[in-house]
């Protein structure tokens, strides 16, 4: 059996665990779950090698296309859409499955294995962002959907949800911000075959970095623009096809460019950190790169730029979430069955309190983080409320994370047991910016 | 649909709330600080009002007395019901004054345990009737299920016997909620919640507490000697029952306590509103784009504030819209209970110190809202027990293995 049959093998095992749930057929789902599988066994046999490939418009768009807003709520309401909760449940299968399992060894080469991130975009993710027009599956923005997404994958593994989600960013960014010609170029390949990795590069390498006060420059000249700078902690640097790059528009503003990474002055380098390391991060230095006037998004307007930063932060926050809730389901067990002085050391109210505010703090956090998402899909200001729901999940992560391993004690350190990777990922959610988008 | 917004038709019910805590608490919130025990006389008209809007809108009122029942019709359908527009009400009106809000005729913690638990006959016969909750005694606290309070059946009365403290609008409420044991040795299952008139021959009131705060609110302490109560008084299941025990007694909480989260939250709200302007009158710039690191200080620690705020609110919203939708919500009513709870304390007296002399002098209410901050992370199940109640829930344990 060669690997691209058993990765389709794979990725059917999680859809088909979906099509077989009975809710399926008691919502009239059938037709969005078979388009999701259709989709999704189509690009499993295409064929593979996007490595050096072109990427060009094959189609014509008289207009950007771009999803629909969801509709505006009356009511107050917790429960997901079937879809949603369908989708979200063959993420977590996927998570618990796939990512799992990989991630001891992700996190100690520093590296996603390919075939991981094509199973994860046969989950076909990304393709629920990108509108029909462009061959995607999407009918609505949902900035919820997504932040479910993005919790469920970091359930598995916080890292290499960083590494599956990170070309999604991208799409998202184009599907959002990108022009007609932009979206033509770029986002057919997304909703193809196989996903090319691709980041959105936003943080730079120094204390105090605010995404409002670029360092990384782009100059406007005669045939577009030039760009120098440094960009920090990338994800999938080395392998990238494709990157969209935050720099400071010379008498105007940060803005949003497109780079693809065979431009010349481009040089990548590898930046290993305490966490994130499945993601393979690495450093971005801009040396006069010369990009076409076509490659800036959303005519650098600065609200698109803004909103960008919060649903990042949002999609943050959902990570948190995810990888927080891991940390939650591994300590319950562990204090029930790890006994001191002859009884489980959960009877001890120091650890049990402990646990129950880990419980407290998290359900808080996943609250906040839907809001926020849910405030954007609307079409309501979110930007408080990312930034609200960013500090609240920057604060408890560290927190959750400091306690997954002080409740384990000396077997929180040792790499026999997660939580001490979950010590070092959750560090990052309140230092990054940009990466995951919602 | 996922939807975390305030629901759009709660929006006139917070409105009025919102008028009465600015137009009626607010004017009259430090008098009532400085007269304690003082009976709020302003609030009499302000009760007939709000009677009225409960049996004209059909939107249930803003008081404790709306909790408890909600929909039986169609279970698939999303509901927001009486549950959160109670919710709603009250964080309005604790924006204005807890202490007032406590004192509102006819809408005592007693009005909510009879909402909850009480037959048909006796939510008609109790219906209008302001009723206060007696539970805690000089022996027991939070151990509820430690309560001496006897009742004795003699023919078709009780005999209740004992000693209740911090019973809340004790002096002014017409009704109490009392809890008493039918056998001192059967522990929780044996505790009953019996509705005494006031008046009632034994029934008597010894003092009235002086307080750190919510100084508007009377706090009665009572002894009952011999006092008669008619069997019918006793609210829910007169069996003691073991298998099911404490339940029906605790099953109030369910729905109390997303409404004192409300109450703390309404109180926060105020702070931070207060905060921000004191804040931003000193030259403070608090701003939701650049990350909090980058900021002063005192902004970041603003945005913190409101971060714990937002965390506690949305817990509240969520134990109470499972509630109305009649889905299991011990678990986050505690959770809701403890993060509101803390979050109000440490945000008032977070705010003291970020305003300065402004904070703590009597000029200001950031000072008595920091006085009256403390009793929400101890009344209706202090921090701990909230802490005991979601600690046991994820862990799967009983009362008897987490203590």
């Amino acid at each position: 059996m060669s690997t691209a049959d058993v990765l389709m093998g794979r990725g059917l095992r999680v859809l088909n665990r979906v099509s077989a749930s009975p809710l399926i057929d008691r919502f009239g789902l059938r037709k969005p779950a078979e388009r999701l599988l259709f989709l999704t066994s189509k690009n499993a046999f295409r064929a593979a090698g996007s490595v050096g490939r072109q990427f060009a418009a094959v189609q014509k768009l008289a207009q950007p296309a771009r999803l629909a807003k969801a509709p505006s709520r009356a009511l107050f309401d917790l429960t997901p859409s079937d879809e949603q909760q369908m989708l979200k449940d063959a993420v977590l299968a996927f998570a618990s499955e796939q990512l799992r399992p990989a991630a001891v060894a992700a996190d100690a080469a520093c590296a996603t294995p390919a075939e991981l991130l094509k199973a994860a975009a046969e989950l076909g993710v990304a393709m629920m962002g990108i509108p029909e027009e462009l061959g995607g599956a999407g009918a609505e923005r949902s900035a919820v959907t997504s932040a479910l997404v993005h919790e469920a994958m970091a359930q598995g593994d916080l890292g290499l949800a960083v590494a599956c989600l990170a070309p999604s960013a991208v799409s998202t960014a184009l599907v959002l911000w990108g022009d007609e010609g932009q979206q033509a170029k770029y986002l057919p390949s997304f909703a193809g075959d196989n996903l090319p990795a691709a980041a959105l590069a936003i943080q730079e390498p120094r204390a105090l970095f605010n995404p409002f006060e670029l360092q990384t420059t782009a100059k406007t000249v005669k045939r577009g623009y030039v760009l120098n700078g440094v960009k920090s902690l990338v994800p999938l640097a080395a392998t990238a096809e494709l990157f969209i790059v935050a720099a400071q528009l010379e008498g105007h503003g940060p803005a949003l460019f497109i780079v693809e990474a065979n431009t010349p002055g481009l040089k990548v380098d590898a930046e290993p950190a305490m966490g994130l390391r499945a993601a393979a991060t690495g450093t971005l230095t801009l040396s006069n790169v010369e990009l076409s006037g076509d490659t800036m998004l959303a005519r650098g307007a600065q609200d698109a730029y803004a909103e960008c930063i919060a649903l990042s932060r949002i999609a943050w926050c959902a990570l948190a979430v995810g990888c927080g809730q891991a940390a939650l389901d591994y300590l319950i067990p562990y204090v029930n069955e790890r006994l001191a002085f002859g009884e489980p050391i959960s009877h001890r109210q120091s650890v049990a309190f402990n646990i129950a505010n880990i419980g407290i703090e998290l359900e808080g956090m996943r609250l906040a983080t839907l809001r926020a998402a849910s405030r954007a899909e609307q079409g309501l200001d979110f930007i408080r409320e990312a930034a609200i729901a960013r500090k609240l999940c920057a604060d408890k992560a560290v927190v959750i994370g400091s306690d997954a391993v002080q409740l384990l004690g000396g077997h929180g350190f040792v790499k026999e047991h997660p939580a001490e990777r979950w010590y070092r990922d959750l560090r990052a959610v309140g230092v990054m910016e940009g990466v995951v988008l919602v | 649909m996922i939807n975390l917004e305030s629901p759009k038709k709660f929006a006139a019910l917070a409105m009025q709330a919102h008028q009465v805590a600015k137009e009626v608490f607010r004017p009259i919130s430090r008098k009532y600080d400085l007269a304690e025990h003082d009976y709020p006389k302003e609030l009499d008209m302000l009760a007939s009002l709000l009677d009225g809007m409960t049996a004209g809108g059909g939107a249930s009122g803003a008081g404790a007395a709306g909790v408890g029942r909600g929909a039986r019709e169609n279970s698939d359908e999303n509901r927001n019901g009486s549950n959160l527009s109670s919710l709603v009400g009250v964080m309005e009106l604790c924006w204005g004054d807890v202490g007032l809000l406590l004192s509102m005729p006819r809408q005592g913690l007693g009005n909510s345990a009879i909402a909850a638990v009480a037959n048909e006959e006796q939510l008609e016969r109790f219906k209008g009737r302001w009723a206060a909750m007696a539970i805690t005694e000089p022996g027991c606290g939070s151990d509820s299920a430690a309560i001496r309070s006897t009742a004795v059946k003699d023919g078709d009365d009780y005999i209740l016997n004992g000693e209740k403290i911090y019973v809340t609008a004790g002096d002014r409420a017409e009704l109490v909620v009392v809890w008493a044991t039918l056998d001192k040795n059967i522990g929780r299952a044996a505790i009953k919640s019996f509705v005494v008139e006031k008046g009632t021959p034994g029934f008597e009131l010894v003092r009235l507490e002086h307080k750190l705060g919510i100084r508007a609110s009377d706090t009665a302490a009572f002894v009952l000697k011999d006092v008669r109560v008619p069997a019918k008084n006793l609210l829910g299941d007169p069996e003691v029952n073991v298998e099911k025990g404490f339940a029906g007694v605790m099953q109030t909480f369910d729905n109390t306590r997303p409404l004192v989260a409300g109450m703390a939250l309404g109180l926060t709200r105020a702070v931070l509103e207060e905060t921000r302007r004191v804040l931003e009158a000193a030259g403070v710039v608090i701003d939701y784009n650049a990350p909090v690191i980058t900021q002063s200080a005192a902004a970041a620690q603003f945005i913190g504030m409101e971060a714990d705020y937002e965390s506690a609110r949305l817990l509240t919203l969520q134990a109470a819209w499972l509630a109305d939708n009649r889905k299991p919500n011990s678990l986050q009513a505690s959770m809701a209970k403890a993060k509101a709870g803390r979050t109000c304390v440490d945000v008032a007296l977070k705010a003291i110190e970020l305003c300065g002399s402004i904070g703590y002098a009597e000029t200001s209410l950031l000072e008595k809202w920091a006085r009256d901050a403390k009793i929400l992370d101890i009344f209706e199940g202090t921090q701990q027990i909230q802490q005991l109640i979601v600690a046991r829930r994820l862990l799967g344990k009983s009362s008897a293995e987490l203590r």
